[in-house]
This record gives C-alpha cells, sequence and structure tokens, in this order.
C-alpha cells in the first residue's frame, strides 16, 4: 500500500493526500444501466459538419495509440506500423501523428528505431497481458524492464480475478506497486471492463485504479469479446471528473478495442467534450487504442477535401 | 411460338433461408384434376432438427423485441402478403380452390396478420394482474413466451390454417417450426417468400413440407420443443402425440378449425389462441422505505 | 417555405466544468478549471448542422378541416402563425367560430350515424394502421414543421413527438376490433362526437393522443388546435385525406380560446376531451356541468422529483435535466419542483451546475441543439414573471451563461436554490425552463413535501434501493410515477393526474375508457 504526496493545481498550494483504498470506495454511488446508456445514447446522435468534423477527425489522430499486438508481431510489422503513426497521410501535411505506437515488450527496441527522432511515443503493454494471471512480483519486473527498454507508457491489466472475488485491496495494491515500478513512465491501468459484468464494478475498478496511481484508465485489452463502449466510457468518464474533484488530479482516458470507424470515434469526442470540458481534449488527457481506425478516418478526411466518398484501395493496409 | 415459362423449385423454409430437403427426396403434388403441380420437397427428421435449432437460437431475440416492433413486424407481414395476394391466391386456386374461396381465403389471412399484430402490445396488459397479497409486497403477474413452437399445419385451408395457428405463437415471442399441409404445400412455401421479404429475423419462422406421418412423431418427441400444436393431426394419431409430449412436458394445443369454422373470425381468431403459448411469471417485491 | 434557418448562429456554453462560478461550493484541494488556461486546450464546437427544410412545401394559407374538405372559415379571417425562434410568419391560419364548430360537429355527427359506427371494427382499425403508416411516411417533414411552428428542438420533434404520434395510432388501431377484451361483460358501444382541444406543447402529440383512441372506439371527433401551432394538425388533416378516411370522421377547426369555447358549449357534442392549464379545465368542468357530456381533463401539474442519498447521481442529474429542460420544461409533467435529501446536496447542485451549462440553446432546427424557443411571447412574459418573483421571494437564482439570439422567445435554463416550499416558484405552474430546488431528510418528509401542492400529475423517484421506490410510489398521489427515469412515454402506458391535475386517462387501456360507453 502506498501513501504518496500529491501535487497539484497551478494557482493553489500542494496539499496532502493520503490514497487508500477508503477513499476511493468513499465516493462510490451506483449507475443506473438504462440511463447512462440512454445518455451515451443521445450522444452519440450529435452531428458533426464541416469544420468541427475535420477538426474532430485530426484530433482524433492526434489521440490514438496505434496499436499491434500479436504474437505473429515482427520487426518488419512494427517498422510499417511506426511509419503510418508518424506520416498517417503522407499525402496531407495538415493529417498530424499519432499520440503512441503501442506494442508488445519486445518490440520496444524495433520502435525506438523506426521512431527516432519522431514525438511519437512509446506504448507497451505489460504485467502478464492480456490475462494479468501471472505473480505480481513477476508482472513488477515485466513493468521494470519495460520501462528501461524505453517505452514512455505502460498499458498495465488489472487483476480481474482479485476484483470480481471482492479483493478490492489486492488490485488497488498492485496497481500501487505497479505504478512505483513505471517511475518516470505513464501508467494506463486497463479495467478489461468487458469482464466486469456491470457499471456499478465500471465504476468502482476506476475509483480504486485511480486512487492506487493511474494516469489513464483504460477500458480493454482488445482481447475479449466486448471492448470499449459509449456507455462505459461515459461512467470512467464520470468517474474521473468525481475523481478531479475530490483530489484536483487529471486523469486520462482511453477507450480501446472496437473503436474501428470515424464515425464512432467522433462520437467518443462528443461524450468526452460534453462531459469533460475542452481540457480534456488533447492526447494528454484522452487516447483511442485502435488499430484499423487511423484508416477509416483518413478516409473520411479526404472524402471532405474531394467531396467524393472513398476507397480502401488508396489508403495503406499497416 | 409461344414462351416457355420459368418454373419455379418449391423448398423448405429455415433460418431465414430457402434449402433443400438435406434427405434429396421429393414428393409429387398433384391438381384437383390430377397433373403434377410440383416436386415439393419431402422434409426429414433432420430437417426438422434444423429447424428446431434455428428456431431456439432466434428466440432469444424475438422474445427480446418490443412488443411495438413484433407488432410492426406483423403488421408488415399483412401488408407484404396483401401487395401479393395474387400470387397467393393463384397458388391456392392451382391447389384446388374456386377464385372466390381462394380470394376469400388470402383476404382473410391478411386481415389475421393484422388482428394479431394488433395483439403484440395488449395481450400483455390482458392477461397480467397485480396481485393484492396480503402483505408489504408489490406482487405481479406477466405472460412471457414458451419458446419453441411445433405447429402442424390443417391440411386445409392450407394457407389460413396454417397463418391462423402461427400468428398467435409468434405474436406473444416464440418462434415456430411449423410442418405445412401435406397435401397443399406450396401455397405456405410461397407466404414464406412474404416472411422473408416482411423483417421477419431467420429462424422465427420455419417451414417444413413433407409426410406428416414421417415428421410429427419426431416433432413430438423432440426435447428442445417447448409447445406443440397438434391442429392438423390427424384424428388418430393425437393420442401418440400428446403421449409422447409428456417426455418434456410439451405444451399440446389443438384447434378444431374444421367444426369451430376457420372462416369465421370471430371463433377463429382470439387473445386466448396467444395465451396458449405463454408461460405465466409472478414477481414478489418488498415495499418499504 | 420560408428560408431563414441561413440567419441562426449556434449558441454554445461559453465553458463546461465551471468550478469557478461555484462559489459555495468550492472543494479547496480542487484544481480550477479556466477555460482556455491550458495550453493543450483546444476550442472545439459543432459546426451549425441544420435539418434540411427543402423537402416539402408548407401552403401559404390553410383552411378548416371540415367534412373532408378544406374549407374557407365563416368569418372570412385567416390569423399569421409564426416560428417562435425568428418571428417569421410560416402560414395563415382560418380562425373558426362557432359557425364553423357547428357545421364541424354537423360534419361529424352526420359521418358518425352514416358511416364510422357502422362499418366493422377491423375495417375501422384498417384506417388508423393507414394513418399511422402515413405519419411514419411523412416523418421527417412532420418534425420539421413541428420544430418550426412551435420552436422545440428538432431532435425531440424527429426522435420523440412524431414517432410517439405514429405509435398511439398504431396502438389505438389495434384496440379497434378488440374492445370487448377490455370491458368484459360488458356492451361497448361509442359515445358518439368527441370535441377536442389540445394544447400547443407537443401539437401532432397531442392530436394523436386524442385522436387515435376516439376513433378506435369509433366516435366521430371535432379537434381544436393550440391557437400557436396549429400547423402539424393540418398536415394530419391532408393525411386523412390520403388514407381516404370517411369525410367528417375527423374535423380540425383552428382558432382560439373562443373557437375552443364554442366546441365545448356546442350541444352536439357528447364528449369534450381537453388538455392544457388547471384555470381553462375548471371553466370547461363548469361549462359543461349539467349537459350530460362526458368529460376528462389533463391539466397543469407540479411535479416533484425527489433524489435520495443512494440515487445513481450522474443519472439522477441527467433525470432532473430532462425532467425539466426537455422541450423547454413546457411540459404539465415536468419535474419542476426538485427535492435532494440533505446528505447529497452538494455533489447534486455541482453535477446540476456543470450539466446545465451544457446544454446547447438555440436555433431549434440544428440537430445539435438540446432547448429550442418558449412557444410563444406570451410565455415568455409569463416564466420571466414568475422567475422574477423568485428573486424578490429571496432564492438564489443559477442561469445557463449561453448567449440567446435577440429575435425569437428565449429563455435560459435556470435553477433556484434556497427556495421556501411556500414561494410561488415552488407552488405555481412555471411551464418554463425553470427548477426550483427544495431539500428533504427523510422519507416521510419527502412523501409530505411531494404531496403538498393542489396538482398530482407525475413524480420522479431516485433510489438504488427498489423496496422503497414501491413504497414512496404508493404514498405519492399522482398518476404516473418514474423511478430512476423521467419523462417518459408510451402509447401503451396510461398518462394522466390525480386532483387538480384532470381526470380521465391517456394511453394504454385504460385510454379508451373515455371514448366508449359500456352497458
Amino acid at each position: 500500500m502506498t501513501e504518496q504526496l500529491v501535487t497539484h493545481g497551478s494557482t493553489l498550494p500542494p496539499v496532502a493526500f493520503r490514497r487508500s483504498l477508503a477513499d476511493a470506495l468513499e465516493i462510490m454511488h451506483g449507475v443506473d444501466a438504462v440511463a447512462v446508456e440512454e445518455r451515451a445514447a443521445s450522444l452519440a446522435k450529435r452531428s458533426l459538419k464541416k469544420e468541427a468534423k475535420v477538426q474532430g477527425l485530426n484530433l482524433a489522430i492526434s489521440m490514438i495509440d496505434l496499436t499491434t499486438l500479436e504474437g505473429k508481431d515482427t520487426r518488419g510489422k512494427v517498422w510499417a506500423l511506426c511509419q503510418k503513426a508518424m506520416r498517417p497521410d503522407p499525402s496531407d501535411r495538415d493529417v498530424p501523428h499519432v499520440a503512441a505506437v503501442c506494442v508488445y515488450p519486445t518490440m520496444i527496441g524495433f520502435v525506438k528505431e523506426a521512431l527516432t527522432g519522431s514525438d511519437v511515443k512509446i506504448a507497451a503493454v505489460a504485467t502478464g497481458f492480456p490475462s494479468g494471471q501471472t505473480f505480481t512480483d513477476i508482472k513488477v519486473a515485466e513493468t521494470r524492464q519495460t520501462v528501461a527498454a524505453g517505452a514512455d507508457e505502460i498499458d498495465m491489466v488489472i487483476d480481474r480475478g482479485a476484483f470480481l472475488s471482492g479483493d478490492y485491496q489486492k488490485v488497488f495494491d498492485e496497481i500501487a506497486d505497479i505504478k512505483e515500478a513505471c517511475g518516470p513512465a505513464h501508467l494506463k491501468v486497463i479495467l478489461e471492463t468487458g469482464e466486469l459484468a456491470n457499471y456499478d464494478q465500471v465504476r468502482r475498478a476506476s475509483l480504486i485504479a485511480m486512487f492506487a496511481g493511474a494516469d489513464f484508465i483504460k477500458t480493454s485489452t482488445g482481447k475479449a469479446p466486448t471492448n470499449a463502449t459509449l456507455p462505459v466510457t461515459l461512467v470512467m468518464l464520470e468517474a474521473i471528473r468525481d475523481f478531479h474533484h475530490a483530489t484536483g488530479k487529471k486523469i486520462g482516458m482511453k477507450p480501446a478495442g472496437g473503436i474501428s470507424n470515424a464515425k464512432l470515434a467522433l462520437a467518443y469526442l462528443v461524450l468526452l467534450y460534453e462531459t469533460m470540458g475542452s481540457e480534456w481534449m488533447n492526447a494528454d488527457l484522452f487516447r483511442f487504442g485502435a488499430s484499423t481506425l487511423l484508416n477509416d478516418i483518413l478516409m473520411q478526411l479526404r472524402k471532405e477535401k474531394t467531396g467524393a466518398y472513398q476507397s480502401g484501395d488508396y489508403f495503406t493496409m499497416d | 411460338m409461344p414462351r416457355l415459362n420459368v418454373r419455379k423449385t418449391y423448398k423448405l423454409y429455415i433460418n431465414g433461408e430457402f434449402p433443400r430437403t438435406e434427405s434429396g427426396r421429393s414428393y409429387a403434388v398433384m391438381s384437383k384434376g390430377g397433373e403434377l403441380l410440383a416436386n415439393a420437397s419431402r422434409g426429414s427428421r433432420k430437417d426438422l432438427r434444423n429447424a428446431v435449432q434455428a428456431a431456439r437460437k432466434a428466440q432469444s431475440g424475438w422474445g427480446g423485441k418490443t412488443a411495438y416492433n413484433r407488432g410492426q413486424i406483423l403488421y408488415r407481414i399483412a401488408e407484404v402478403c396483401e401487395a401479393r395476394a395474387a400470387e397467393l391466391i393463384d397458388e391456392l386456386r392451382r391447389a384446388g380452390s374456386s377464385a372466390a374461396e381462394a380470394k376469400r381465403e388470402v383476404e382473410q389471412v391478411v386481415d389475421r396478420w393484422v388482428y394479431y399484430a394488433g395483439w403484440s402490445d395488449k395481450y400483455p396488459q390482458v392477461f397480467s394482474s397485480v396481485n393484492p397479497v396480503a402483505g408489504p409486497y408489490y406482487n405481479f403477474t406477466i405472460p412471457e413466451p414458451t419458446g419453441v413452437v411445433g405447429v402442424v399445419a390443417p391440411e386445409t385451408p392450407s394457407l389460413l390454417g396454417l397463418v391462423s395457428r402461427i400468428a398467435p405463437a409468434i405474436v406473444g415471442g416464440n418462434v415456430v417450426v411449423a410442418i405445412t399441409s401435406e397435401s397443399k404445400p406450396l401455397p405456405a412455401i410461397t407466404l414464406a417468400e412474404c416472411f422473408e421479404t416482411s423483417d421477419v429475423p431467420p429462424g422465427v419462422i420455419n417451414l417444413i413440407s413433407g409426410i406428416k406421418s414421417e415428421l410429427v412423431p419426431w416433432l413430438a418427441a423432440h426435447m428442445d420443443v417447448n409447445a406443440i400444436d397438434t391442429t392438423g393431426v390427424v384424428a388418430d394419431a393425437i393420442a401418440k402425440v400428446q403421449q409422447t409430449a409428456a417426455e418434456n412436458v410439451k405444451r399440446v394445443v389443438h384447434f378444431d378449425g374444421a367444426s369451430i369454422g376457420w372462416n369465421d373470425a370471430r371463433l377463429s381468431q382470439s387473445p386466448y389462441a396467444i395465451f396458449d403459448f405463454q408461460e405465466l411469471k409472478t414477481v414478489w417485491h418488498p415495499m418499504g422505505m | 417555405m420560408k428560408a431563414e434557418e441561413g440567419s441562426f448562429f449556434i449558441l454554445h456554453p461559453s465553458s463546461f466544468i465551471l468550478s469557478d462560478i461555484m462559489s459555495t461550493t468550492t472543494i479547496e484541494t480542487r484544481e480550477r478549471l479556466t477555460p482556455g488556461a491550458a495550453s493543450s486546450a483546444i476550442s472545439w464546437d459543432y459546426a451549425p448542422s441544420l435539418e434540411a427544410t427543402d423537402h416539402f412545401r408548407l401552403a401559404s394559407r390553410y383552411n378548416l378541416f371540415i367534412g373532408g374538405k378544406f374549407v374557407e372559415p365563416h368569418s372570412k379571417k385567416w390569423f399569421a402563425t409564426i416560428n417562435p425562434a425568428t418571428e417569421a410568419t410560416l402560414a395563415e391560419i382560418a380562425e373558426g367560430d362557432a359557425h364553423d364548430v357547428d357545421r364541424a360537429v354537423t360534419e361529424a355527427r352526420r359521418a358518425y350515424d352514416k358511416v364510422w359506427r357502422k362499418i366493422a371494427p377491423s375495417e375501422r382499425a384498417k384506417y388508423i394502421f393507414r394513418i399511422a403508416r402515413l405519419i411514419q411516411e411523412k416523418s421527417r417533414a412532420l418534425a420539421v414543421v413541428e420544430t418550426m411552428n412551435g420552436g422545440k428542438p428538432i431532435k425531440e420533434s424527429r426522435d420523440i413527438d412524431i414517432p410517439l404520434a405514429a405509435a398511439h395510432f398504431f396502438y389505438y388501431a389495434g384496440w379497434a376490433d378488440k374492445l370487448e377484451y377490455a370491458f368484459p361483460n360488458r356492451n361497448v358501444s361509442p359515445i358518439g362526437v368527441a370535441g377536442q382541444i389540445i394544447p400547443w406543447n407537443f401539437p401532432l402529440l397531442m392530436a394523436a393522443w386524442k385522436i387515435a383512441p376516439a376513433l378506435a372506439a369509433g366516435n366521430t371527433v371535432v379537434l381544436k388546435p393550440a391557437e400557436t401551432t396549429p400547423l402539424t394538425s393540418l398536415l394530419l388533416a391532408e393525411i386523412m385525406q390520403e388514407a381516404d378516411l370517411p369525410p367528417g370522421v375527423v374535423n380540425i377547426v383552428t382558432g382560439a380560446g373562443g373557437t375552443g369555447a364554442a366546441l365545448v358549449s356546442h350541444e352536439g357534442v357528447d364528449k369534450i376531451a381537453f388538455t392544457g392549464s388547471t384555470d381553462v379545465g375548471k371553466r370547461i368542468q363548469r361549462a359543461t356541468a349539467g349537459t350530460g357530456k362526458k368529460l376528462t381533463l389533463e391539466l397543469g401539474g407540479k411535479a416533484p422529483n425527489i433524489v435520495f442519498e443512494d440515487a445513481p447521481l450522474d443519472q439522477a442529474v441527467e433525470g432532473i435535466i430532462n425532467g425539466i429542460y426537455f422541450n423547454q420544461g413546457h411540459v404539465c409533467c415536468a419535474g419542476s419542483r426538485l427535492y435532494v435529501q440533505e446528505s447529497v446536496l452538494e455533489p447534486i447542485i455541482r453535477k446540476l451546475r456543470d450539466r446545465i451549462m451544457t446544454l446547447r440553446v438555440g436555433n431549434p432546427l440544428d440537430k445539435n441543439t438540446d432547448v429550442g424557443a418558449i412557444n410563444s411571447r406570451a410565455q415568455l412574459e409569463k416564466i420571466q414573471e414568475l422567475v422574477d418573483s423568485g428573486v424578490e421571494e429571496g432564492a438564489e437564482m443559477f442561469q445557463s451563461a449561453c448567449s440567446v439570439p435577440d429575435k425569437g422567445f428565449w429563455f435560459r435554463p435556470t435553477f433556484f436554490t434556497g427556495v421556501a416550499a411556500s414561494s410561488r416558484i415552488a407552488q405555481e405552474e412555471i411551464f418554463g425552463p425553470v427548477l426550483s430546488v427544495l431539500t428533504f431528510r427523510t422519507p416521510e418528509e419527502a412523501i409530505e413535501k411531494a404531496n403538498n401542492t393542489a396538482y398530482g400529475l407525475s413524480a420522479g423517484i431516485w433510489t438504488e434501493k427498489g423496496s422503497r421506490i414501491l413504497k414512496m410510489a404508493s404514498k405519492i398521489r399522482a398518476g404516473v410515477i418514474w423511478a430512476n427515469t423521467y419523462n417518459k412515454f408510451d402509447p401503451t402506458s396510461p398518462f394522466g393526474g390525480f386532483k387538480e391535475s384532470g381526470f380521465g386517462r391517456e394511453g394504454g387501456l385504460h385510454g379508451l375508457a373515455p371514448y366508449v360507453k359500456v352497458s
């Protein structure tokens, strides 16, 4: 269990804040499933046109953690992905680079090499990803080694087995340990919401992760049958908002898995904008974990420029 | 030289598709005058099995749709049947009905769909209750679909009889595997084309043509069929079906259309036909601060 | 169609997370968020996304719909109907008088005697199904006209008003040939000619609520739409023609209060159904006294929306917002009295303040608009007067910081805290986007306060405890109780009030009763 002094806020003096599981559970309250789904669905109906759409799409690109997490990943695959990450559309200079490339730890060396000289961050999954079913010592060691290998960001998974059996303290402590092992690297905590059964659990896990030291909370590994959804993201954002109110600390949000088209990405941005405001509208506080999303956004951007619907034949597959 | 017409192959209707029977068999369907109308698919027990599987898979989705949505789909069936009335009338005439009979039967088919479409969001209001139990509890009883319903359609009226039995089953959220009229299966297969263009989800209605004496025992014995409608089972086989049904306590329903009269809407359609394929669920909940 | 949408600019809240305006509840440890302060923050706003208006055409003048035809009014007078968001004239509407009402009632009577009571119920059903389908087919045009004439956001008319109107016709169509199951062991017959007077807050939906059950039960109808929102009723008249509904079965007489009064007092009318203010409802009840006319009234409300400490707080806030700002608060069942358990007052007020700032107020035709225009100048003045009284009586007012256009009728989403139970804003129906926040400590206190009103239309309860929901529901004297939701409507679900909120139900099986004689 970790206790830390947290400083925050540029205009206010630092305030001591002791983080504990009890603090997390203190601001727990229920989530009504029907109502949260209705709210998410109504936000998804926002209609984005013209400049707002282009701005949103470019913003979305800048928030992407371009991801490949396959057993069959190779140096070649990762190299190609990095090229795409740095220059998503070589024909269009207005298109920004993505936020990060997200890979397994053993790929970090190749990524570093490929990304040399770019601002694109290196993210790596760790802690026995995706199941998390290994020993805490190994998770901590894996994290240390991954950071040492050059990861700017660590995407860890929580121990869902412990969480679902009610051992919240174990979940909390493990996150705190991993956070410590991260050192300067940012920690994204994957809740694997598709395995958490309901929105109350999503909120509870979100609060535990944040109070234990997460810099980001993330929905999914992309390896479970259910990945990110709009209502789950809304519940997590509301938890981030409450955590911010309670502690002054801003936590980032990363929906991951299943966000494969531009329209859906814009719906996520709407959710973010109308829940958290402009403050959160940047890659420091919001990321998309995605692989195929990028090309669809590029096609939409080209459509906005040319006025014609696009074909996948004209966009590289990496 | 007159143009040679293209004949339609009559197949089964399973899971929203029109497969030939897996058995590869067919049987000759003859007109009143004794000429060959078509070689209908002679469905097998394996076709039945496939149909029940498809139906079971479709049930939770269909039963889970809003009553309004189910009503809209049934109403859509009526619209499509009306639009294709000429085709359905033609089928009935070829099967032996007079022009007037065929027209009347198809009109009633359409009206029956409209009638049951209207019940979709009303039968729960008629058959539910709030029960004033003696205690601080809120207690209510609601109907729920029984599940997969096997329907044996009567020989005649081949179309109205089939529709009169499957409409009340599906409006209540059940899914149906029906054995069509053995002697006049062709109108039913054309009717399936109406289902297929009416937003009826795959598997909700499945139609098997064939020899009843061969198929009915398998339907009656199927452990994943929750209810069986014996309306089209020959009288001396009904007791056997009822006995077989006991194996998994199937609900057995029978409508004596021949004596009651299929044509009298007042007698041959009612919400009780829906109720026959419903289970009742009672819920207790405390009331307190 | 007037091309007016180009003149709009989108109104947007100047910021979202407004901890800096939370003077009373700022938490010491909280970082202040000033919009635009962080270098990485971007300013993103939705570009205008206007619903198209070029796919249909409004006539420049609409006459009365009597006996299946559009006929000129006896008065030879027409009045302008406007778009409350721009004050531009949309069309001229016939001013019906007592002569016209008489003509309409005569036609309705003739249609009732000669046609409608005689045809087979299953055929009656098919006409009503046709109407439902035609509304679905023309849904977008109806939604746009509803929004232009009434000021409500297009997302509401598109997703709620019009689909629900169609659904009501669908639902009651099905009842036409099944009435014996609604009233077992009785002979069911229609009443005759129904006079129906509807309000301006849900124009087409209210027309559907009135006409659908009346027709299903075999009655004929004379409908008087609200003075400010007649257009969709007149488009509905065109739909009746397209459906080949026999002439005279539905008649629509437009006009102001006097037209409605003439309908109420007409001797040939067998039944009056009225939705509107409690004041007018009382006058109608007096006017029909002793005439033998059957009467149903759906009147005002001042609904309590009760939030317990164990509520799902974020969804409760959504429910509060939806409860009072839906349709600019022009909702008889609006949750206008918020009762919050004292232990969660701070987070609720904080979240409410944040949320109110995200409401997008502006051009109702913009697909992203959450709060549209106030329906009329008169209504705007009434809202303003009541809000002024709230300020005078010492309540603390919080208003969205959004800007509003110069033209048209607008009112910023508003709520009051520190409201005395005796104050006018806690007692009177405001019928606008104005919420009064009050508190309670125990469930018993909540029940007492909730019931302490002359009204009894609806109520909201927010708690995760099912047992408490049911107990509260049993104690609150109101016709509709929403638990962990608010402002939900469905054709199968009866709607109507206790006490001075009226009597009779619309919707559901019970909505048939006002339109039948059982013997």
